[in-house]
């Protein structure tokens, strides 16, 4: 006997454009999360280049805390915490913060080691040709310690990139979200998946593969 | 500003659970660290020496793992085997998806070890009247595993972090645990954050372990 009513409607075109939007959300979340942990954490990392002491006993174990939680527990913690402080934010906001300052505590060692990476004769030298500080962090330390932590940071990047799949647990609908509610409705995990695992691929093999070739053309 | 009421009393009667469950993130994570090991070591030999389908199958194995989220990678085993009829446990479910994340991160670790050391000791101990064998195991493998000490400490916490998403597929380790009481008191927030404080010490136990061994590893 024919089922009168069917729950379960096949795969079609239309749900690629469904994971496509998703997809877009996924970059979108991504960009922005990876943009201001970036910047957060170039400053943390200066701060605990130059603040010796202060800042290993107070910034560093605070960003330690972001390294040393899985980003799930994190993102649940955040999402509940905020409404407690008076602070209503959507999914979206969440996740946007909790990654930031996810990335901010990865990229921070990532840019401490750049500093490092600049010798300190170079920065004599910036500073005896009558360089300020500013001048001598603006055209000596970052491109030149930039070059050499900028693999680790293409590496960061990315893996803040995968790791924004966790946000789909505070209700945000990025990819990996979306592809769990086409497999709820067509009952097709394996295509669906598939499909969904293929954009992360796409967008993050061409990414590590370029970082690893220009880590190799600079190391000549 | 905080009209809540903070209620840990129920936490602190499920403390012993949640203690008992991190046991099982422990146990998952180390057997997963355990296999990886064994695999990525097969996958990075295979990269090196091996050419044809052997090198094929590593090189997709590594690059899958390392460039989709290990999210995408749980619900694969979880969700996209169920299209082949293949149901497994949650238990198997977390410990394939960390296995083969593992896997193939420490295969890069491995072959960047194996890489570091130069043929010509390999030649020079089999010139000594070594066999293959002892050239390995006396030589080779000494030098690689201290290069590779650390890659594996990192890899174990990220275990660790990583199994947490258990909870995603019903598993009850610890975050599974967490989310199992949270739901049922409503108290998210004060059984998240204990569990993070959990972590936190699992993490920093298995870093203390690991510098303590290192110290007495590599005395020399």
């Amino acid at each position: 006997m024919e089922p009168t009513v069917s729950f379960f409607s096949g795969f079609n075109v239309n749900d690629l454009w469904f994971l496509g939007e998703a997809a877009l959300r996924t970059l979108w979340i991504s960009m922005l999360s990876i943009s201001i942990g970036t910047v957060l954490g170039v400053v943390c990392g200066w701060i605990l280049y130059e603040g010796k002491l202060a800042a290993t006993l107070t910034l560093a174990p605070f960003l330690d805390i972001f390294r040393s939680v899985p980003l799930i527990i994190q993102l649940v913690l955040f999402y509940n915490f905020a409404p407690i402080v008076g602070l209503n934010l959507d999914p979206f906001a969440s996740g946007v913060v909790i990654l930031s300052i996810y990335t901010a505590a990865l990229v921070a060692n990532v840019a401490r080691g750049g500093i490092e990476a600049v010798g300190a004769p170079m920065r004599r030298a910036a500073r005896s040709l009558g360089m300020t500080y500013w001048q001598d962090l603006r055209y000596v330390v970052f491109p030149i310690g930039g070059r050499a932590v900028f693999p680790a940071w293409v590496g960061v990047a990315l893996g803040v990139m995968k790791d924004s799949a966790l946000v789909s647990v505070l209700g945000y609908v990025e990819l990996l979200k979306a592809s769990q509610i086409l497999i709820t409705r067509t009952q097709e995990p394996f295509l669906i998946l598939s499909i969904a695992g293929a954009f992360y691929f796409a967008l993050s093999y061409p990414i590590s593969r370029y970082s690893a070739s220009l880590e190799r053309r600079w190391a000549q | 500003m905080f009209d809540y009421n903070f209620h840990w009393r129920p936490v602190m009667k499920n403390l012993p659970d949640l203690l008992e469950a991190s046991l099982l993130t422990l146990q998952v994570s180390v057997l997963a660290m355990i296999l990886g090991i064994i695999i990525g070591l097969c996958l990075a030999l295979t990269r090196l020496h091996l050419k044809g389908p052997l090198y094929w199958f590593a090189s997709a194995w590594v690059e899958l793992a390392r460039n989709t989220p290990a999210l995408f990678q749980l619900f694969f085993f979880g969700f996209g085997l169920g299209a082949f009829g293949l149901h497994l446990s949650p238990y198997f479910i977390v410990l394939m998806g960390l296995t083969f994340n593992c896997a193939g991160y420490l295969a890069e670790n491995f072959r960047g070890g194996f890489q570091a050391v130069p043929e010509t000791q390999l030649r020079a101990s089999r010139s000594l009247g070594m066999t293959a064998w002892q050239a390995y195991t006396r030589v080779v493998i000494p030098q690689v595993f201290r290069i590779v000490y650390h890659p594996i400490t990192n890899q174990m916490v990220w275990a660790v972090l990583m199994s947490s998403l258990g909870m995603l597929v019903g598993f009850r380790e610890l975050s599974g645990e967490t989310q199992f009481f949270a739901s049922r008191t409503f108290r998210i927030f004060e059984y998240f954050a204990v569990t993070a404080v959990i972590y936190y010490v699992i993490v920093k136990i298995i870093l203390g372990a690991s510098r303590l061994l290192a110290a007495r590893l590599f005395r020399y």
